[in-house]
């Protein structure tokens, strides 16, 4: 009830300053036949492009009957290039992309892309949500990243560029050349929006109630299981938990595992009214 | 995109359990709600009472969505070139943005595919009856409504079904207001409300009186600037042509960055005047008259073009019509026009034809309801008109937040009755209340809203019915 109380009509400044107009990458995968599936959009979280979801998930999605997208946020992947992006830009393109999807989508963000879908839920009553090693920012996630890679992290502090390592991003059941062969393809995310991931308020609370499903591992060196369940407890649940994989759960030796996890809570999720 | 009146449609065909007043079957259709009307404000209707757990039965003359907008409609008053007046930020639905592709002002026809879009995208045409209009609202047992529907046109027979609620979403710009004036009958040149006017070709090489100088007669007028052979605008006050953009935005985004800061209204008249300043300057030099009220206390014009063809000398105005002549129209101050073609633009009147006037408190019948938030009924809990609201701005954003409301209200009758009771008493306590600053009485203003007073009593109004 407290949240409800939270939604905010007035929104002056997204009404006078709205945001720029980008050109956005979104790639997708559609079953051969249309099942009447909701479809789903995967955003990636920072420093990760369309292509993260490109690799299986999308495909997979398809072949059970959902008709798959991925974007890139601007800046990334293939997408305009927006250095100065802010949290609110990227919220905005998601929001666009899901409104542009010919039917009410599922929204699927993945590490801090799970936190720039937390905000466009206050912007889109999306069917249901999931948020898979979602980066909600915060000194703990800060902290966590220092302590196991303190040369990837430490220029982001300062505006540089982000760089998780492979031990972060990866088990080791993936084969080196393609952990290498992801990491490479790696890029980065804006500025503000890096910083945003310190300071940034809450997002508001989700339009039209949206089921709200977490999923990580136990074993991700970027997200620690406590904040998954920080996270979890926000949408009224628990995480459903994946032991042995990175934080790439998309990209992972096991990726199948969760996509089909995420698939049959769908098809059983009971419709967002 | 589709237009059939043959979508998956709900069958209120339920079993008749009762009978009505005068001994008509009638079927219960139980907890459902009756929505009148699937332009922007009916469809936005039917989206948030399903969001919020509601079914819905939502009745449509029309073959398809979209009200107002949709050009293909009898009733529809839009004309080929109309765009929208307020830019993109303030007229989309709050939670289903235009695409970024889109101009800050988009035409009407990108608006009538972005109500087609947003009932697909929420699955909403399966909860519409197309072709089928209310004729009858009428309070029933238990603050329900018996609904009565028949074919539009009168074909077929009439059905009667009973509510839990109602939203009245009808329009307001579909009933032209014409007014009266001494020879009219006599007069031998053409003449039209501006209802009827849909392409410039009607203009064309004719000499056209253009009456009226809300947003449409201002079009019209800068359309037979360039068309007409000869182009009189009438209007019976000097008006603020406001320009579409100012100091390198939507005007209407410069003005809410003050809003945003609660820059005083007087504040920013004296902004206003010192932009007109630096641009076009006084407007009676080109012998326009001088507004005899401050900046914002008409409707808001949007109209770049009309002082440039007013400077070009293709527009020439002049006074109130006098009254008419066979061949000739004599204005205010005694001068006489020959114009072969009148077209009045002068507004609509909002019309309940279904409903007794008494029910709204509107004891005159003139249809001006007397309502909180120009959306609730005093002593009508489960009623609600979405739409009736004249803003400064657009008014989708508007309708969207008057449902959350209703949504919320009608679970908190069910949940929270003491809340809803509060409520009611709110209704009763404020009915008639105002959301503007100070504006020239007239036939048009009496709904007229600021949209950021307007929303802001909506958000208290959700934080009374739902805080603490
Ligand atoms: C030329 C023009 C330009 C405008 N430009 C803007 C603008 O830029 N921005 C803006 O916000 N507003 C603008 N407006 C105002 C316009 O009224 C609204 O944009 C909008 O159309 C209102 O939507 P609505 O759903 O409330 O009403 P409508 O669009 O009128 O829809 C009402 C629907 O109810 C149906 N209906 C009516 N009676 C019955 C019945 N008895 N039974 C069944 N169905 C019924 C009608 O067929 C119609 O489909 C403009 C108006 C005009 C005339
Ligand atoms: N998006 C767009 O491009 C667009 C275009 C057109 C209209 N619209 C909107 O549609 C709505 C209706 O607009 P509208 O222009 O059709 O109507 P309107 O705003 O009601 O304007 C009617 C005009 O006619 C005048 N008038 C009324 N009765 C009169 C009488 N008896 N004698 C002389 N003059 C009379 C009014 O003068 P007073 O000043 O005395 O009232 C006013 O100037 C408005 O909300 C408008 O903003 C939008």
């Amino acid at each position: 009830m407290s949240a409800r109380s939270e939604l905010r009509i007035m929104r002056g400044r997204e009404w006078s300053r709205p945001v720029r107009a980008a050109r956005r990458e979104v790639l997708s995968a559609t079953p051969e036949l249309e099942e009447g599936r909701p479809p789903l959009l995967f955003v990636p979280g920072f420093g990760h492009g369309a292509w993260a979801f490109a690799e299986h998930w999308l495909g997979h999605a398809a072949s059970r009957g959902f008709p798959a997208y991925a974007m890139s946020l601007r800046g990334h992947g293939a997408s305009e290039p927006a250095p100065e992006a802010s949290l609110r830009a990227y919220a905005h393109d998601v929001v666009q992309v899901a409104a542009g999807l010919p039917r009410q989508a599922v929204l699927v963000g993945h590490g801090a892309g799970a936190l720039v879908v937390a905000h466009a839920l206050a912007r889109y009553p999306a069917r249901s949500a999931v948020l898979v090693a979602p980066v909600f920012g915060g000194w703990g996630v800060l902290g966590a990243a220092l302590r196991r890679n303190p040369s990837g992290t430490l220029p982001a502090v300062f505006g540089g560029p982000l760089r998780l390592s492979r031990g972060q991003l990866f088990s080791r059941e993936l084969p080196d050349a393609e952990a290498r062969r992801h990491i490479a393809r790696l890029g980065r995310a804006g500025r503000r929006a890096q910083w945003a991931l310190l300071g940034e308020p809450e997002a508001e609370p989700a339009v039209g109630a949206p089921p709200v499903l977490v999923l990580g591992s136990p074993d991700d060196r970027v997200v620690p299981t406590s904040t998954l369940n920080r996270v979890a407890r926000r949408y009224g649940s628990a995480p459903l938990l994946f032991p042995g994989m990175g934080h790439d759960l998309m990209l992972d030796a096991r990726w199948a595992e969760p996509i089909d996890a995420i698939l049959d809570w769908l098809e059983k999720e009971p419709a967002a009214h | 995109m589709s237009t059939s009146t043959d979508h998956g449609r709900p069958d209120p065909e339920a079993t008749p359990s009762a009978l009505s007043r005068d001994g008509r079957p009638v079927s219960d259709r139980g907890d459902t709600i009756c929505v009148i009307g699937a332009g922007a404000s009916g469809l936005t209707a039917i989206k948030n009472l399903r969001e919020h757990g509601f079914g819905v039965d939502c009745y449509e003359r029309e073959t398809g969505v979209g009200g107002a907008w949709n050009w293909r409609h009898d009733r529809s008053p839009v004309y080929a070139s109309t765009h929208l007046l307020s830019s993109k930020p303030f007229t989309q639905f709050p939670d289903f943005p235009m695409p970024d592709s889109w101009p800050d002002y988009p035409h009407h026809s990108q608006l009538l595919s972005y109500f087609e879009r947003y009932a697909d995208h929420f699955d909403l045409r399966s909860h519409i009856w197309f072709g089928t209009e209310v004729i009858r609202v009428e309070p029933a047992a238990g603050e329900r409504w018996d609904v009565t529907t028949r074919s539009t046109g009168g074909y077929g027979p009439e059905r009667t079904s009973q509510y839990a609620a109602v939203v009245v979403a009808n329009g307001h710009n579909w009933s032209p207001k014409l007014p009266r004036y001494e020879g009219l009958e006599q007069f031998r040149g053409e003449i039209m409300h501006a209802s009827s006017y849909k392409d410039p070709a009607q203009l064309r090489g004719k000499r056209v009186l253009v009456v009226g100088a809300g947003n449409t007669g201002c079009d019209i007028a800068v359309e037979a600037a360039q068309q007409a052979s000869r182009c009189w605008h009438s209007t019976r006050r000097g008006y603020w042509y406001a320009p579409k953009y100012v100091l390198g935005r939507p005007a209407d985004q410069v003005n809410d960055s003050l809003l945003a800061l609660r820059v005083p209204l007087r504040v920013r008249q004296w902004l206003y005047h010192w932009t007109l300043r630096l641009t076009v300057g006084d407007l009676t030099r080109f012998g326009l008259p001088r507004p005899d009220h401050r900046v914002y206390e008409t409707h808001p014009i949007a109209n770049s073009q009309l002082v440039y063809y007013v400077g070009h000398g293709a527009i020439g105005p002049v006074p109130d019509v006098a009254r008419f002549h066979p061949y000739a129209v004599e204005l205010t101050d005694g001068r006489e026009i020959d114009p072969e073609l009148v077209i009045f633009a002068t507004g609509y009147l909002p019309r309940f034809e279904f409903l007794d006037a008494s029910v709204f408190g509107d004891s005159a019948g003139v249809g001006r309801p007397t309502l909180w938030l120009n959306a609730f009924t005093p002593g009508h809990p489960t009623l609600a008109v979405a739409g009736l609201v004249q803003p400064d701005s657009g008014l989708f954003t508007l309708s969207h937040w008057q449902m959350v409301l209703f949504a919320r209200l009608l679970q908190a009758r069910r949940d929270r009755p003491d809340r809803a009771a509060a409520f009611a008493q709110r209704v009763r306590d404020r009915a008639g209340e105002r959301y503007s600053a100070q504006v020239k009485e007239s036939s048009r203003h009496w709904f007229e809203v600021g949209h950021a007073d307007y929303l802001r009593a909506v958000q208290r109004a959700l934080h009374d019915l739902e805080g603490k």
